[in-house]
């Protein structure tokens, strides 16, 4: 019925879970601190027009809300092998409810993520007009779709000794090829790069400067592997009726 | 709510590491609205694929399932149906209050959670938080949000597992209080005074059949109402089995037992055909041997 109490009751608890809070805010910021703070004064960081403190800002800020997004995935093979997904399905709440509150409980993580970036960025001197934050915002929230899919999929389709090291390697591997780490301007990797969402997160810094970061490649790409994960997070939501 | 619950010619096939099993293999069941059914039966019987048959959680490879007149998801769609599965923890993360609660929004009718948690017996540990719960706490907080519900159809599978005596009480009297009230109410058990002392009707299920639907008394009048035990060296299985009035027989070592529909027949023969036979007992047989001799049949 009431599916907006039930994404109350998710955030709740999704919340008070502060060793999960501690791990999944913290790692980001301490990442972002130890990279960037010695490269702060770096203006035109590795070609990429834009400087260090920024680009790092926002590239973590990608990977820690990659990283919350796809951890929705660990908490909903949690709750399948405890038989509470089943449990729900005997339940009114309907799988567009269910699913919708998982995702707005991982966007509910993601926004906290980028605001605590955000500060750690002010903190190293990061300063852009606040039109410009709010149209980078929107853009990371679109570039995460695909990850909140993702999410829903690898939760629906693992155990639990699984899905630690699916989503984390999965992570890893796209926060590598996507730029996270470093900018990729040329050569395979950024061919490869631009095919993948990760490496349209990381250019939602170029918003900072003005223009359009994506251009109609990047929201093909982007839309394309929603589209693509969606898919598969419904197929894997259906099938996973079966006692875990 | 006229028709209740209707289990037609159900069919059911999992995929195995040893091949397929037919864990429901043709069951025909009706429970009437109002009506309390234990479900009986060892493990492996089918007892809980029949349940997720009719909670609409598998579908059957053949026959139909009807709950009030409609498919099984479609009932729960409408919050008809409240079930208490058997894999048995909860999310953690939330107070016991706020679980009943959050499980209260998704109904259209449901009790006030106050109301549950003191059918439940939960007031003390109300604001407790789940992870913190012992065994049989979580299992009275499952109770709870069965409860909370108030569905016209309440599953339970194997709903006292965990529970120690006291919480076991407390549930069969909020059983029969929901009971009185009009609901519908089907349990799975292997706890066979239980389902004697529950339910208006048993279904006994040996190998994903039904092996006797009916009152627990005419359960009973189906195999023996007594059975003999003996100490009996060298006895026949066959030769037993043959005895007048002898339904079922079971041998562990020179242990005998011998489950009997003329209990008086089957002595007298006992002695005159083994005159060695000695300790021997004549006890009227509970609902656990007539469930032996009904489903060792099979």
């Amino acid at each position: 019925m009431s599916g907006a109490a039930y994404l109350r009751f998710e955030l709740r608890r999704t919340f008070r879970n502060r060793r999960f809070l501690f791990f999944s805010l913290g790692f980001p910021i301490a990442l972002y601190f130890l990279i960037a703070g010695p490269n702060r004064g770096e203006l035109n960081f590795g070609d990429s027009g834009i400087s260090a403190p920024l680009y790092y800002m926002v590239a973590l800020a990608g990977f820690g809300t990659m990283m919350g997004m796809v951890s929705t995935g660990t908490r909903i093979a949690g709750e399948r092998q405890v038989g509470w997904t089943r449990q729900l399905r005997v339940t009114p709440l309907s799988s567009s409810a269910y699913l919708r509150a998982k995702i707005l409980t991982a966007y509910a993580l993601a926004a906290v993520s980028i605001a605590a970036l955000y500060l750690a960025g002010a903190a190293l001197g990061v300063s852009i007009a606040p039109g410009r934050w709010v149209e980078m915002t929107l853009l990371i929230a679109v570039a995460l779709l695909p990850f909140a899919a993702l999410g829903i999929f690898l939760g629906h389709l693992l155990n639990v000794d699984a899905i630690g090291p699916a989503t984390g390697g999965t992570v890893t591997i796209l926060a590598f090829i996507g730029g996270t780490w470093f900018p990729v301007t040329s050569g395979v990797l950024h061919a490869v790069g631009q095919c993948v969402p990760s490496y349209w997160l990381v250019q939602a810094a170029h918003v900072a400067l003005g223009g359009g970061a994506w251009g109609p490649e990047g929201w093909g790409v982007v839309m394309g592997w929603t589209a693509a994960l969606a898919a598969a997070a419904r197929w894997a939501y259906r099938r996973d009726t079966a006692r875990a | 709510m006229s028709d209740g619950v209707v289990l037609d010619g159900l069919v059911k096939t999992w995929r195995g590491p040893s091949g397929p099993i037919r864990a429901v293999d043709g069951i025909d069941v009706g429970i009437a609205p109002g009506e309390t059914v234990a479900l009986l039966g060892p493990n492996g019987a089918g007892k809980s694929t029949t349940i997720d048959l009719l909670l609409g959680l598998a579908r059957p490879d053949a026959g139909a399932v009807t709950v009030f007149g409609r498919p099984p998801t479609a009932a729960v769609d409408d919050g008809l149906v409240g079930a208490m599965l058997q894999t048995g923890q909860l999310i953690r993360d939330l107070s016991v209050r706020e679980l009943v609660a959050m499980f209260a929004s998704l109904y259209p009718q449901p009790l006030p959670v106050d109301e549950a948690i003191e059918l439940a017996g939960l007031e003390p540990l109300a604001d407790q938080r789940t992870q913190k719960l012992s065994g049989g706490e979580t299992q009275r907080t499952r109770f709870a949000l069965a409860l909370v519900t108030d569905p016209e159809l309440l599953v339970l599978d194997e709903p006292t597992v965990a529970m120690d005596v006291e919480s076991r009480h407390a549930f069969w009297s909020a059983m029969r209080e929901l009971s009185s009230r009009g609901k519908t109410i089907l349990f799975a058990t292997h706890y066979l005074d239980e389902a004697d002392t529950n339910a208006d009707r048993i279904v006994v299920m040996a190998h994903g059949r039904v092996v006797v639907d009916g009152p627990p008394t005419a359960v009973k009048a189906r195999v023996g109402t007594r059975t003999i035990r003996a100490t009996l060296p060298d006895a026949a299985e066959a030769e037993l089995t043959a005895l007048p009035g002898v339904n079922g027989v079971a041998l562990h070592g020179d242990a005998v037992t011998l489950v009997c529909a003329d209990s008086d027949a089957a002595l007298r023969a006992l002695l005159e055909r083994y005159p060695a036979a000695r300790d021997l007992e004549v006890a009227g047989a509970g609902l656990e041997e007539a469930f032996l001799e009904l489903t060792r049949e099979q």
